[in-house]
């Protein structure tokens, strides 16, 4: 087995293993804390693929400003000790019969999709990722989505600071 | 590495955020199953741009073949990140409101 066969099964894995502890993690600070560990494993995925400029943006944005203004607002709320009562079992059973029935027809399409068999992702090659050539596209092709999302990123930033401003509640 | 691993290491992600949302009733925790979800997407995304890539890249070493697909994902990071500044807004609100953030109390909305 290669280093990159390790890597890959490792981070997977890893991926994993996070996501279902954010999934029982009783107390929601835990699956915070889990969920970041699902976006380094993830970053590493992009670093093998050689998707530099990706692993990069993801550590940044998810696991540095995203999972912070999670953390921040489960702190502000005292949420940290408080655990949701257990009931309705009945609906995590049927939850989780329902997830796990669209996993199976998932992997049962994937296993019999015969065009996926002989494919493969180039590992480790390939200077697609890297952020000279990502950046020329999104310059010249992209140019219009990129300064739409800029509009986006301001009626987000006004809509939060409208929805979030301390006013006359309506119905109290 | 075959396609076949990412594919399925983004289904079986996905999936775990699907039972997430149908089964936790803490806001937070169903917000957070769907940026897994999202991420599951975001991987399955890179691994088919690569794999694009490499078929040209057996011919053309210098083809930029599957860049698309990697600036898509970064268009999705965006998205998401404005997402959650608005949806975070909307929990604290909903707190505000109830002191709580199960959503079972939501249904008081039906009225």
């Amino acid at each position: 087995m290669s280093t990159t066969v390790i890597l890959f099964w490792f981070l997977s894995a890893l991926a994993l293993l996070g996501a279902m502890m954010v999934l029982i993690s009783k107390n929601p600070v835990f699956s915070v804390l889990w969920l970041i560990v699902v976006f380094f494993a993830i970053s590493g995925h992009y670093l093998l693929l050689n998707a530099q400029f990706l692993a990069i943006v993801n550590l940044i944005v998810y696991a540095g400003a995203i999972m912070v203004l999670f953390l921040f607002v489960i702190m502000l709320m005292n949420l940290n000790s408080n655990t949701e009562p257990q009931k309705n079992t009945w609906l995590k059973v049927a939850g989780a019969i329902a997830g796990g029935s669209f996993m199976l027809i998932m992997i049962d399409v994937l296993i019999d999709a015969k065009d996926m068999q002989t494919k493969t992702a180039l590992i480790k090659e390939g200077n697609i990722g890297l952020i000279k050539n990502l950046g020329r596209v999104l310059y010249n092709d992209y140019l219009i989505p990129f300064e739409i999302t800029s509009v986006l990123f301001l009626s987000a930033m006004v809509g939060a600071v409208v929805i979030g401003k301390k006013g006359e509640a309506p119905n109290q | 590495m075959p396609i076949e691993y990412y594919i399925m290491l983004s289904v079986v992600l996905f999936c775990i955020g699907v039972v997430g949302v149908l089964t936790r009733r803490n806001a937070i925790i169903i917000f957070m199953c769907i940026e897994l979800m999202l991420n599951a997407v975001n991987l399955m995304l890179v691994a088919f741009s690569k794999m694009h890539h490499g078929a040209e890249y057996l011919t053309n070493p210098t083809s930029t073949a599957g860049t698309d697909a990697q600036l898509f994902v970064f268009f999705i990071m965006v998205v998401a990140a404005a997402e959650v500044s608005v949806g975070l807004a909307i929990i604290v609100m909903l707190y505000r409101n109830t002191h709580s953030v199960d959503v079972n109390f939501l249904n008081r909305l039906k009225n």
